[in-house]
């Protein structure tokens, strides 16, 4: 009896990447990989890769499901514009993250002549423009809507500011595509992102799979459902809270320490897991998406190395300074090359902990203490993940490091930094199938079998105090 | 509607006052922004900004309130809020000081109000209308 199976594929910068999924038994069928070809013709990487995967299964399925995901042709490229900073550009920036975008511009209160010259110049694939409260500040969102009005930028706009400056934004913005939608901080510190994060999703779907040629492989696949790291998102999203009838994993963190970036996504409220702590600063939202641009194994790495400090990652590669300066020199120069020798091997360890440790490190809160009149008060910037229960490693990096529990632990909490709120005692699991970018595609469909698939493929990763444990009972 | 951010400044955690000036402003017709206790000056005005605010009201009630308002008005004018309508309010200094000398302090500071210690809340309430009604007659603020 044939099985119901399913095709997830996902149209990455480099790589065209298959998972064929049986449905029935919830197991993967198996994988394949092509070339990234969309900037000549998308599907010669999809043929490619469905050849794989057909000499691997020996032949191919019925899919019931074709469904796919893209980062390809530089990801979702977008530009947000805020009034304040830590306010209604802070709210904008979440919103695009959210929504899988790779954010190449954000701007905050007026937009100078520059300022538009630069964001024309970066070509976004969506511009999302907010600024004031509704019924707050309508004449900074007014200017910067009349200042890009004027510009050549060709691209989907989304209104997200304040509802009263709407229609006077409408008429200056022309007649481009604008579409509208809720306010991204409709009050003072009031986040409001998810309606911004639905709209881009829509407008990706509609213009810019066309816009990038993703649409020329139609046949090979149902939909473009949404960026891959929403896809990623979603994924995350559904091992956290699980579905109907099936427990998920409760608040997690997970860890995707890439080439050119190092992203950390949260599922958790975040707020305080001590008593009498006061949060301050913009509320966080459960399902937060940060990416550390500057935290690349492979296009960044002369930056990883900046932020780490370079004695540092000497010290964890067992290297002197120089040889790492050489050994980073060398990577800068061909990006494509992969470690061979004993010491590159413990220069990308190094890299990809200290990565990891940089990016959860932002990701998560931090304490302070206040000495007030009353005694000493303790106030929390962003979310409290210590409690979180568990850790999910994913991404290449990750998966072909030959000590992932050495890099997992760098997202952990240590009693050296009591201030930085990171995971204390999570469950550690390793997605080494890559399969929570299909997790979240196969989820938009029959979420259980997606969950039930995630959950028998991460694989646990013993932490200290587990094998510490073991070496008692032995 | 006009717009009022309210909140304590500095390192105090005195809220209880300053929200029940918030309630009663709100009951009295103005649309609210309450940051709460511990709010650095910067935040206030970070919220005015954001909200188009027609007035920051300041209250401090530890006796370090001159450190913490010292600059205020400047940053008001860094940010554009040249013409934003300041109060500030409570135990703005330690020890037993002259009110006459303190609101003189605070006056030349850049606020347009000062309230002392057991200032009714009615009162505060009849300033913020009579000064409104002052601005729509291009003054900085009403006579007394």
């Amino acid at each position: 009896m044939a099985t119901a199976a399913a095709l997830l594929i996902d149209f990455g910068s480099t790589y065209t990447k298959l998972r064929a999924i049986d449905l029935d038994r919830r197991r993967i069928l198996g994988s394949g990989q092509g070339p990234s070809t969309v900037t000549s013709d998308i599907m010669l990487g999809m043929n490619a890769a469905l050849a794989d995967l057909e000499k691997r299964l020996g032949s191919l399925p019925k899919f019931k499901y074709r469904l796919a995901c893209s980062s390809a042709a530089g990801g979702l490229r977008m530009v947000t514009v805020g009034l304040v900073r830590e306010l209604t550009a802070e709210a904008a920036r979440r919103a695009a993250l959210g929504a899988g975008a790779k954010l190449v511009g954000t701007f905050a209160y007026r937009l100078t002549q520059g300022d538009v010259e630069r964001i024309v110049a970066l070509a976004p694939d969506i511009l999302l423009l907010a600024g004031g409260t509704d019924g707050g500040n309508s004449e900074v969102v007014l200017h910067n809507a009349a200042a890009l009005g004027r510009s050549r930028l060709a691209c989907p706009f989304i209104f997200a500011g304040n509802r009263n400056a709407a229609d006077d934004s409408m008429t200056v913005l022309g007649a481009r595509e604008v579409i509208r939608t809720e306010n991204v901080m409709p009050e003072f510190n009031v986040l409001n992102i998810e309606p911004a994060r639905a709209v881009i999703r829509q407008v990706f779907i509609d213009r810019i799979v066309h816009a990038k040629g993703i649409y020329r492989a139609q046949e090979a696949f149902d939909q473009v459902l949404m960026p891959t790291p929403a896809a990623v998102l979603d994924g995350v999203k559904l091992l956290a809270d699980g579905c109907r009838g099936a427990p998920g994993l409760g608040p997690l963190l997970v860890i995707d320490p890439g080439g050119a970036t190092t992203d950390v996504h949260s599922v958790a409220t975040g707020e305080p897991s001590v008593a009498g702590v006061i949060p301050q600063g913009l509320p966080e939202p459960r399902v937060k998406r940060t990416v550390e641009g500057d935290l690349g194994m492979r296009h960044n790495v002369a930056a990883v190395v900046e932020a780490a400090g370079l004695e540092a990652i000497a010290k964890d590669a067992q290297l002197t300074p120089a040889r790492v300066t050489g050994l980073v020199d060398a990577i800068a120069r061909d990006l494509e090359r992969l470690p061979q020798s004993g010491e590159e091997i413990a220069l990308d360890q190094a890299l990809v902990r200290a990565a990891v440790k940089l990016a959860v490190a932002r990701h998560c809160g931090t304490v302070a203490t206040v000495y007030t009149a009353t005694g000493p008060v303790t106030v929390q910037h962003g979310k409290d993940l210590t409690n979180v229960g568990a850790v999910i490693g994913t991404g290449g990096a990750l998966v072909h490091s030959r000590d992932p529990l050495g890099v997992m632990e760098m997202s952990l909490a240590v009693s050296s930094e009591p201030l930085s709120l990171r995971p204390k005692h999570p469950k550690l699991l390793l997605d080494r199938d890559y399969l929570l970018y299909a997790c979240g595609l196969l989820g938009a469909v029959e979420p259980e079998a997606a969950l039930e698939l995630a959950l028998a493929y991460l694989e646990p990763i013993e932490g200290e105090e587990s094998s510490r444990e073991r070496t008692l009972t032995a | 509607m006009k717009v009022l951010v309210t909140g304590v400044i500095g390192s105090d955690t005195h809220i209880v006052g300053n929200r029940i000036l918030s309630m009663a402003l709100e009951k009295a017709g103005y649309k609210v922004v309450t940051l709460g206790a511990l709010t650095p000056a910067g935040e206030f005005i970070k919220a005015a900004v954001e909200t188009n605010a027609d007035a920051i009201m300041v209250s401090s009630l530890y006796g370090q309130g001159e450190l913490d308002c010292r600059g205020f008005r400047d940053l008001c004018v860094e940010a554009g809020l040249d013409d934003i309508l300041l109060y500030v309010g409570g135990n703005l200094v330690v020890g037993k000081q002259p009110w006459s000398e303190v609101e003189e302090r605070f006056l030349a500071m850049g606020f347009d109000r000062a309230a002392p210690p057991g200032t009714r809340i009615e009162a505060v309430i009849e300033w913020l209308a009579r000064d409104f009604a002052a601005r729509e007659r291009g003054l900085r603020r009403a006579e007394a």
